[in-house]
């Protein structure tokens, strides 16, 4: 027997091998199809959500409450910007407004909490920085109550309907806490789901100054939301009401696509 | 068919080698159309960003100082349609591979899937060459500088000696081992703009702004990558490439036989 001539042995193995990658080439075609034709969960393909939600499993176990979304001198401030009218309606009267509170522990019914309540609480104020999802960022000084202060005084309930309901909850045990918490405008045409752990971060605020002023009406006066471990589309203006839950909320954005964790 | 007839030369005077192994030939291929998902979602994102009224938009340029030669990347980039490129026919909202613009939430999506493919891929492909040893064939010595000084040369028919014929010579020593740290660096630089809050190091990077200026020019490094190595695949000719599917290439032999096949 003689020994196989080496181009004609290279032929054989390079149509084996080009066959390979012809599959393979068709294989990937028929992947990006398979995944962009998957069923859409809330504007995007059903595996690319639920990455989106193994993602934020990971950088739930990763989270940190001691580590600090970095902070500036006020001094290196720029200049805020308007990005966005959603939930907003153009005649708005704050001085009427009061904040309603849902599902509190001790109370039956809606807790309503007025602007001079929220600022007896321990005043905070600091220089971070709103980072948006579309790229753009800016650097503000903001001034309110630590979501954290506000919890303690208006708890969230027990995630366990068994748990002994005669002890108040303990902000430290987050694991015995409702999971959630929801906030909407007064008008309802914006609203955010937010995590426990994040909402009781050490920088979320519930803020009414910015930049040493009140808020004014088109940065949400009188109350809003600053969350720095958060993407900015989660810092909602203009709270109406809070609520309490242990179901995951509705989130204006995640619904149009945009992950709903947005963590930072 | 219309392969060449076989030679009936009764002595070879070629042999098979082998060259690249399994391995790096699937993390080679598999790369690509997982860098192309990375770029083009990763286009979708910066869309949002580069728009004219988006100050964020002014790192993506190119210019020095308050000069700006050329902003990246104009509409007609985003919106081929709109400007009368119709590459096939288009959905009603634009072509879904190259209409660019109004998809944040869907790049960002595809970003996020990929992204552990493109670091599973990476990772598979260093620990391998780890440990397999090739990675002495790949990463660069005392000689590759000069080596890849004269390769430069010899391309642009300067000089007129080729490269030593050996595996990688000196630039491709340098270019296979800065396209791995360009690697390593889009992940850094990726997870810097992902977590700006919760991870601390990101400040040495400029922060969110920063981090997203470095990402976006290593992408352009990729690319510019990219465009070098198809120039050189097609110089270097259909055995180099086939090579790089198949595993191995014909080289003359050397030495000698030192029987006949019988």
């Amino acid at each position: 027997m003689s020994e196989p001539n080496p181009r004609e042995e290279l032929r054989r193995i390079s149509r084996r091998s080009f066959l390979w990658a012809g599959a393979a080439l068709i294989g990937t075609y028929g992947g990006f199809k398979f995944l962009a034709g998957r069923r859409h969960s809330d504007g995007l393909p059903w595996p690319l959500r639920r990455t989106l939600e193994f993602n934020e499993d990971i950088w739930t176990d990763a989270f940190s409450k001691t580590a600090m979304a970095p902070t500036f001198d006020p001094q290196q401030r720029t200049e805020a910007r308007v990005n966005g009218p959603e939930g907003l309606d153009d005649h708005f009267d704050p001085t009427g407004w009061t904040l309603s509170l849902e599902n509190a522990y001790g109370h039956d019914e809606p807790v309503v909490i007025t602007l001079d309540e929220i600022k007896k609480m321990p005043r905070q104020e600091f220089t971070t920085q709103l980072c948006c999802v579309e790229g753009w960022s800016m650097i503000v000084t903001w001034a309110g109550v630590r979501f954290r202060d506000f919890a303690a005084k208006y708890m969230p309930g027990y995630r366990d309907s068994a748990a002994d309901s005669r002890r108040p909850p303990d902000l430290a045990k987050i694991e015995e806490l409702v999971r959630y918490v929801y906030m909407e405008t007064p008008n309802g045409g914006y609203y955010v789901g937010l995590d426990m752990q994040s909402i009781l971060h050490p920088q979320t605020l519930l803020c009414y100054e910015m930049n040493g002023q009140p808020l004014t009406l088109d940065h949400g006066a009188p109350l809003r939301l600053v969350i720095p471990v958060k993407y900015g589309y989660k810092n909602l203006k203009r709270i109406g009401l809070i609520r309490y839950t242990d179901e995951k909320p509705a989130d204006f954005w995640a619904e149009q696509g945009y992950d709903w964790y947005a963590g930072l | 068919m219309s392969e060449e007839q076989p030679t009936s030369e009764p002595q070879e005077t070629v042999e098979i080698r082998e060259k690249h192994p399994l391995a790096i030939r699937w993390n080679h291929w598999l790369n690509f159309p997982i860098l192309f998902t990375m770029i083009w979602s990763g286009l979708l994102i910066y869309w949002a960003d580069s728009q004219p009224n988006q100050d964020a938009g002014h790192f993506y340029r190119i210019g020095f100082g308050n000069f700006t030669l050329l902003r990246l990347f104009p509409d007609w980039f985003y919106r081929p349609e709109v400007h009368g490129a119709h590459l096939v026919p288009a959905l009603d909202d634009g072509h879904p591979l190259y209409n660019l613009s109004g998809r944040l939430a869907e790049g960002m999506g595809w970003h996020f899937f990929f992204m552990w493919l493109f670091v599973i891929n990476g990772l598979l492909y260093v620990g391998f060459t780890v440990f397999s040893g090739q990675w002495c064939h790949l990463v660069p010595n005392r000689h590759s500088l000069i080596e890849a000084w004269q390769v430069v040369l010899h391309d642009l028919r300067i000089r007129k000696e080729p490269p030593p014929e050996k595996k990688y010579n000196g630039a491709q020593q340098i270019a296979y081992t800065i396209i791995v740290l360009m690697g390593l660096g889009s992940l850094v630089t990726g997870l810097a703009i992902y977590k700006p809050a919760q991870l601390s190091w990101p400040a040495w990077l400029g922060g969110y702004g920063g981090a997203r200026f470095l990402h976006f020019w290593l992408m352009m490094g990729f690319v510019g990558f990219f465009a070098v190595h198809i120039v050189q695949v097609i110089r270097a000719g259909w055995g180099n490439f086939r090579s790089m599917v198949t595993g191995r290439e014909l080289v003359p032999i050397t030495p000698p036989p030192s029987e006949e096949p019988s």
